[in-house]
């Protein structure tokens, strides 16, 4: 009689395992970000200053004062320049390198990696370089003045209106090699016979990439759509190692301006709502397509 | 074009003429040298003398090399009180990387093969609400998470760092597998069930011997973001501070002469096992990206 | 085999237990950002002197930002309930941590010793809340300095300047000689810095009324108006390089003549006699023109943190008593180019800058003319600060062309910030 039993059990075990096993990511996955995240957002309705404090309750003031900061619009708009620039000239170079890389050439395997590593490197590593390359006095200006281009002029990071495309540069430095490796990827992917089949039809390479290959990579562009809006919404680092938000405020952006308010300002408050914006908008960009991605495919 | 027969994963179909050609490598060529300069300048300025350093060009080759600096920066910099170097540091990122890195991965896996091949009711859910913990910006959390670290008693230690990490990586992880073990025939999984095995045993002898590929995207991305990481290296390491925290401290000194070679060579030092992974498991990279994520 | 293996887990248990112990009783965990050589041999001095003791030092340094990110790993401390022996701090961030209960008392080691009678009232003002000592003060930077090229100020035949129309006549021949007059780097603090000099100089009562009692008719009124407008002066003798360069960048740009003059904290000799110049022959240090008998400071004080354990307790008295004895005083102050934070420790080893500091330092003590640095966190918290810096340097970087409507900007941002 026992037996039946314990096979019951074994298979009722079975059943269980599966959620057993993924019940601890996905309970530390709402502690730590969901916990978090409503965290957040009461924090974002007290008076909190330097630590986190529940007894003070202000409603909406954080975010009447948030949208009344000058800082805090400059931060907008900067956002709205820098990803915009940077998801479109990432997912340009990006494509036209993989596309390039693909027409079997030499070397590839040496290319490659000099185009992925930025990827590899923190700001904090190549920072310091960064800041020399840019800068008039010791960077590309001046060199190309020692090399004998005297009226060569390269002053962006000094100036208040183009600071924020130097910042630009260097985003586009770190990602664009990882974006060519995903739209490589997809194209590596990408069924011969169908290429061939339209170049016997009399295609020519244009026609054959604008009507046949960039079509069939849509995976490929929302996959390095999502990864490029989500690190230009977090961008901290580059920002921190390049002008430290300026000249003058002139290069804040969302995620310095609620660095700076939450830990070095004693405004945690208003550094919560900032975050509240901040998080609203990543999902706003996440959730349709989590949505989209996942329902295609049950 | 012999070689344009073989299968899909070889190289495109489409052929190019000669000045294209020309202009294909000139263009590439150019990208390149674009990507190499900032390590460039670390690099040759990481062997010049301070004094050539300050008056000289920055692109210019050292006309004294000299290997001083990167002694200085990897065992008698000043980091703290102490003249230590990078040295001590190294262990440390190390000790807090590699077993982050491999629970993550494991973790990773684990969910992904639970999220194709043992489906259940809600199961999409479960992963879109896992997958948002990818995009959630770390300042946010450093407050509440240094609460939850002092209640569990794991703050200022190595393994409170790596709890941190694994939580904000399985994310990913769990991204890469479940996309890859998705392309991988369920029936073959139907029938081992029916043969008996069980939950591991399928794991273990069918899927995991075919998770090369993506194993080594999953182990690049948390190796890099976990080295490279400062703000929760500086907050939650405590006393046993990773390399990130140690190159700040050696770049950001207040006041006192910068010492730039030592700088760069330090940068350098820091950055060498994310760029060793790099360069080394590039090729896998691709690959396992073209398996795995991007065609979802 | 399973007593055996048990006996091992509990040997290495006790183990642990008394290692853990005897770190407990005898070590200062100290947070800090003085990582650079200077600064490093300069705590040394106190590491040596607590080891002496026989109290150990655990270092937890961390740059960056003049303590920011330091400031940042403090909280998450804090919050985790795990807060180290002693943290580097400046001004009210002091007096901000002091309010939620976080710091220790050091009442007994300040009244075996006699701090109320030496240390300044200026400093105490931060070093004690609700009337206990919080933290033990190590130095005073006085802020309102300018550092002369000597040579360049001779080929313009002028004298030292000692108002801001001497000052700007010296600055015009300075450009006339082909050099940049003033070395400036443009970073918010150092731009604040140049402005508290301004703000000081129309008067140590509008210094007051403005900046430490925040008024917001001295904010905004004419008095304002005419520091901004000085302020927009000076820019126009900076260089074209001048935003985000380092401080010590800019310093040597005066060290090699490249510039005429730095308006920077006393900090900035460090780099001078670094580079082997002579006080009084290489270079000149003068007080801001117009502010010579005020001195505004900032002061670094090691705050104390709220330790548990009678062992961490002592050693962290320790470490207290050993900061503030002469000895220390002296041998600290004369590496880092600061005055001591008491006002009776003898000058014999000072240089003529740092002897001038200190009378200077006693002489506006004695007259009510020390001030706290709104540049550098001791005129009012962070939030206040960190408003006053968004209005100056966005005069620095040219956003407003006059000074009326940036003195009504900043009696604005100081409002709204409190």
């Amino acid at each position: 009689m026992a037996e039946p039993a314990q096979a019951d059990f074994r298979t009722r075990l079975q059943d269980w395992l599966p959620k057993i096993v993924l019940a601890p990511s996905f309970a530390v996955t709402l502690l730590f970000v969901y916990g978090f995240i409503l965290f957040t957002i009461v924090l974002s309705f007290t008076g909190s200053k330097m630590l986190p404090k529940f007894d003070a309750w202000v409603g909406l003031a954080n975010y009447q004062r948030l949208f009344s900061l000058p800082e805090w619009k400059i931060a907008l708009v900067n956002i709205a320049i820098f990803a915009s620039l940077y998801i479109v000239i990432c997912t340009l170079i990006g494509l036209m390198l993989a596309i390039f890389l693909d027409q079997k050439i030499r070397g590839e395997g040496a290319l490659r990696p000099i185009y992925l590593y930025p990827m590899a490197l923190s700001f904090i590593v190549t920072g310091t370089a960064w800041k020399w390359f840019l800068d008039p006095g010791i960077g590309l200006q001046n060199v190309m003045h020692q090399w004998g281009w005297e009226s060569f002029q390269f002053t962006w990071i000094k100036s208040n209106t183009m600071a924020i495309y130097t910042i630009v540069i260097a985003a586009v430095w770190q990602t664009s090699g990882f974006v060519m490796a995903m739209f490589l990827a997809g194209l590596r992917g990408i069924d011969n016979e169908i290429l061939k089949a339209a170049q016997i039809d009399g295609a020519s390479n244009w026609q054959l990439y604008r009507r046949i290959v960039i079509p069939l990579l849509r995976p490929a562009f929302l996959s390095a759509f999502v990864i490029l809006s989500h690190l230009a919404i977090k961008s901290y680092d580059l920002v921190i190692a390049l002008t430290n938000g300026g000249p003058g405020r002139a290069t804040a952006m969302p995620a310095t301006f609620m660095y700076s308010y939450t830990f070095t300002r004693n405004e945690m408050g208003v550094g919560a709502s900032s975050a509240v914006i901040m998080l609203m908008t990543i999902a706003a960009i996440m959730v349709p397509y989590l949505y989209a991605e996942l329902k295609e495919k049950k | 074009m012999a070689s344009s027969v073989s299968g899909a994963t070889q190289d495109s179909a489409v052929s190019t003429g000669n000045v294209t050609r020309v202009f294909i490598y000139l263009v590439l060529i150019l990208f390149a040298l674009f990507y190499l300069l900032p390590l460039y300048v670390m690099a040759v300025n990481s062997v010049k003398p301070l004094a050539e350093i300050t008056g000289g060009n920055m692109m210019a080759l050292p006309r004294d090399w000299t290997l001083e600096p990167w002694g200085a920066a990897w065992s008698t910099a000043q980091i703290g009180v102490s003249p230590t170097g990078l040295k001590p540091y190294f262990l440390n990122s190390i000790l807090m990387v590699v077993p982050a890195v491999a629970i993550s991965t494991v973790v990773g896996a684990l969910n992904g093969y639970i999220l194709t091949k043992w489906r259940f009711r809600g199961d999409t859910w479960v992963f879109g609400l896992m997958l948002f913990s990818c995009f959630i910006p770390f300042q946010i959390v450093l407050i509440p998470m240094a609460r939850v670290l002092g209640l569990l008693g794991l703050a200022g230690s190595v393994p409170g760092l790596i709890l941190v990490h694994v939580v904000y990586g399985i994310g990913f992880t769990t991204l890469y597998f479940r996309n890859y073990y998705a392309a991988f025939p369920t029936e073959l999984i139907r029938a081992a069930q029916i043969d008996g095995a069980g939950f591991f045993r399928i794991f273990w002898r069918i899927l995991l011997p075919v998770s090369g590929p993506i194993a080594v995207v999953s182990v690049i991305w948390q190796f890099t973001n976990i080295w490279n990481d400062f703000l929760f290296g500086v907050s939650f390491g405590g006393t046993s501070q990773p390399v990130t925290a140690a190159l700040n401290n050696l770049v950001q000194s207040s006041t006192g002469v910068k010492e730039y070679n030592v700088h760069f060579a330090g940068a350098i030092l820091a950055a060498l096992p994310t760029l060793f992974v790099y360069i080394v498991a590039g090729r896998y990279f691709v690959r396992g990206l073209m398996a795995g994520s991007v065609k979802g | 085999m399973r007593g055996y293996f048990k006996a091992k887990m509990t040997v290495a248990a006790a183990l642990l237990a008394s290692t853990a112990g005897m770190a407990a009783a005898e070590d200062v965990e100290v947070l800090h950002w003085w990582t650079s050589g200077g600064e490093a041999a300069a705590l040394n001095v106190l590491k040596e002197d607590l080891a002496g003791k026989g109290i150990g030092w655990v270092d937890m340094p961390v740059a960056g930002g003049g303590g920011e990110a330091a400031m940042t790993a403090l909280r998450a401390r804090v919050t985790a309930g795990d807060p180290p022996t002693a943290v580097q701090m400046l001004g009210f961030d002091i007096q901000d941590w002091a309010k939620e209960g976080a710091l220790g008392n050091l009442d007994a080691v300040a009244q075996a010793e006699g701090w109320d009678a030496v240390i300044p009232a200026a400093l105490q003002a931060f070093s004690k809340y609700d009337g206990h000592w919080i933290a033990a003060p190590v130095n005073v930077h006085s802020t309102n300095w300018v550092w002369i090229n000597k040579a360049a100020l001779d080929a313009t035949g002028l004298g030292e300047p000692t108002n801001f129309d001497e000052l700007v006549a010296v600055l015009d021949k300075m450009k006339e000689a082909g050099i940049t007059p003033i070395a400036h780097g443009g970073q918010a603090w150092q731009d604040a810095t140049i402005f508290d000099a301004l703000v000081l100089a129309e008067g140590t009562d509008f210094y007051k009324a403005a900046f430490v009692d925040l008024d917001p008719a001295a904010l905004g009124g004419e008095k304002m108006a005419a520091a901004f407008d000085k302020l927009i002066k000076l820019r126009s003798y900076f260089d074209d390089n001048f935003s985000g360069r380092d401080w010590n960048l800019a310093s040597a740009m005066v060290i090699n003549g490249e510039a005429g003059m730095q308006f920077m904290g006393d900090w900035a000799k460090g780099e001078f006699l670094k580079a082997g110049k002579v006080p009084g022959t290489d270079f000149v240090c003068i007080r801001f023109p117009g502010t010579q008998g005020a001195v505004t400071f900032n002061s670094d004080q090691f705050a104390m943190f709220n330790v548990q354990g009678e062992g961490k307790q002592a050693a962290q008295a320790a470490m207290a008593s050993a900061i503030e004895s002469p000895a220390f005083q002296s041998a600290f102050n004369v590496v880092k180019g600061s005055v001591p934070a008491r006002t009776d420790v003898p000058d014999t080893d000072f240089d003529d800058c740092g002897k001038k500091g200190m009378k200077d330092l006693a002489e506006a003590n004695t007259a009510g003319t020390l001030f706290g640095s709104m540049a550098h966190g001791h005129g009012a918290p962070a939030a206040v600060k960190n408003a006053t810096y968004d209005v100056i340097t966005a005069v620095v970087n040219g956003e407003y062309s006059d000074g009326a409507s940036a003195a009504t900007a900043l009696a604005e941002a100081v409002a709204a910030a409190q």
